[in-house]
């Protein structure tokens, strides 16, 4: 399963005849692994890794170091849902270290980010702290080398 | 002064450039190729290999090392070697890193031929082979695998190509164009055809790292072989570092001896910088290995899938990165349907006569490119064939 996992991650497009091929198994197995890893929440979606950078769309993101006091009883899971319920919030670690939550937001400018960070993020109840840090640039992200095209330098030589 | 055929060496001038000239100017005029040509891995060598080059330049390590390699990078192919295919050879007196792999073919040959030796090569192979043979004075004599044979060298056609002339085998398996490979019993038998003869053996596992289901087996891990056996070998292919040009040869002290005298003469040492890449690849570069190979796996299954629906007809290979599809059904001249191919559908692939006149009738396809490539590729290879 992993195997078949590990190749659409890397493209999702691929075919589940392509799949099986590659893997020597049967296409109709394939494609039932796939339909139970989408079933059983292993596979949460298919997407298009874009470089807006590219595009003439503004957008701004941030990475904020949270401290919270975790509650009693529910530790830090419900105020984490609190956080990740916004759709301005990409994404969401509980870390170790020196600060408790991770948390990357996108808005479409710096102000925008901000002002939510102050007007939502940082008045929850047991959030003790923030710390925003705006991302310059993104050079690799998921894996992807952004900004690089990719060339073959190889030539034709046949040796 | 006389024309320049007679100032210049008959033997190299009698030597034909490699490759199918027309075919290759052809593709070089051409623009928006799709090729399936190329000889080399299309991964970059893994970035922590490179690190290690970087940083023999950043410490200053920019000297000739000694003539036979780093003793370290001795080491550490020695215990490779032993590692990954249970071989034994002293990094003191066995082992000799050389130029790429092509220096230690090279060097071997010359180490071993006198004028009028007769060397017997597999064909369809490297195009290298002939040429180096011919260089040292020896006799190229040419053994052609077959189709039905799974383009592996038998024991019969051995036997029958031995005379009282011949001085070496090279054996060239994993097999590029072919992709063939021996296994252990292949080797048993044609070792039982050497037992008793005064054969040398010049294998050469470049590709030893690249077999899909077996591994590898080297024929000097074979029963009274390793005392005859020159094992070349290299980089390039295994942590794709082709253009680091390092390789190394393997073999008994009293031949390493004489092999290491060619290499100190011609070359002096290997690239230092490349040496030190090279420990770091051999100390830490298993995973990497395991990781190309597996991404050819799944692109050699996806071609030979391909080919085959197509109705080219194709040998599965078993090591290498290369497939040799027939295409003599399609009633033309191997460099003919490549030649067509390539104005009417824009694919190149390599004209099976490029590696021997016995290589009419297929073509060599490598698959050292992504799957999207030569997905693309099969598609307008499939156009082209309908369209005959």
């Amino acid at each position: 399963m992993n195997e078949i996992l590990n190749l659409i991650e890397n493209d999702a497009r691929l075919t589940s005849e392509q799949i099986a091929v590659m893997l020597g198994k049967e296409t109709g197995d394939v494609r039932d692994m796939i339909e139970k890893c989408e079933k059983d929440g292993v596979i949460l979606g298919y997407r298009a890794v874009i470089d807006w950078d590219k595009t003439d769309r503004e957008y701004a993101t941030a990475f904020i170091e949270v401290k919270i006091t975790p509650q009693r009883d529910r530790g830090f899971d419900r105020i984490a849902e609190r956080i990740y319920r916004y759709p301005e919030v990409k994404s969401l670690y509980l870390m170790s270290g020196s600060y408790d939550l991770a948390c990357i937001i996108e808005g479409r400018t710096m102000k925008e980010v901000a002002y939510f960070v102050a007007q939502k993020l940082a008045p929850l109840e047991d959030i003790v702290s923030t710390a925003t840090h705006f991302v310059l640039r993104k050079y690799k992200s998921d894996g992807i080398v952004f900004g690089a095209v990719e060339e073959d330098m190889r030539g034709n030589d046949f040796i | 002064m006389k024309p320049y055929r007679d100032l210049l060496s008959h033997t190299v001038s009698a030597l034909e450039p490699s490759g199918i000239r027309k075919y290759f100017d052809l593709l070089d005029s051409m623009e928006d190729v799709i090729s399936l040509t190329v000889g080399q891995p299309d991964f970059i060598t893994p970035w922590h290999i490179r690190v290690a080059g970087i940083e023999s330049l950043e410490a200053g390590r920019t000297y000739y090392t000694s003539n036979s390699g780093l003793l370290s990078l001795r080491e550490s192919i020695s215990n490779y070697l032993h590692r990954r295919f249970g071989l034994s050879y002293d990094p003191k007196s066995e082992i000799t890193v050389t130029v790429g792999g092509s220096e230690a073919i090279d060097a071997a040959v010359r180490a071993i031929t006198d004028p009028g030796d007769e060397i017997i090569i597999p064909v369809p192979c490297f195009v290298c082979y002939e040429p180096i043979v011919r260089m040292a004075g020896g006799t190229p004599v040419l053994v052609e695998t077959t189709a039905k044979d799974s383009f592996k060298l038998t024991a019969e056609a051995l036997r029958a190509a031995i005379t009282d002339k011949t001085k070496l085998l090279i054996l060239p398996f994993p097999n590029n164009p072919t992709g063939a490979i021996l296994d252990r019993s292949d080797l048993e038998s044609i070792a039982e055809v050497l037992r008793g003869t005064d054969i040398l053996v010049l294998s050469d596992e470049i590709y030893a790292e690249l077999t899909y289901g077996k591994r590898h087996v080297s024929i000097a891990s074979v029963e009274g072989m390793r005392e005859r056996t020159v094992i070349a070998s290299g980089f390039s292919k295994s942590y794709a570092m082709t253009g680091w040009r390092l390789g190394y040869v393997c073999a008994p002290t009293e031949i390493s001896r004489e092999i290491f005298k060619v290499h100190q003469y011609a070359i002096m040492c290997a690239p230092t910088t490349s040496q030190y890449a090279a420990i770091e690849a051999l100390d830490a570069g298993d995973g990497d290995i395991e990781m190309m190979r597996s991404e050819y796996d799944r692109r050699r299954r996806y071609i030979v899938d391909g080919l085959n629906s197509i109705g080219l007809r194709c040998f599965s290979p078993e090591g290498a990165f290369y497939v040799w599809p027939y295409i003599g059904g399609a009633g033309m001249g191997c460099e003919k349907f490549c030649e067509r191919l390539l104005y009417e559908a824009g694919v190149a692939i390599v004209p099976g006569t490029a590696f021997g006149a016995c290589g009419e009738g297929y073509a060599r396809i490598s698959y050292a490119y992504s799957v999207a490539h030569i997905d693309k590729a099969l598609k307008k290879i499939k156009g082209f064939t309908e369209s005959l």
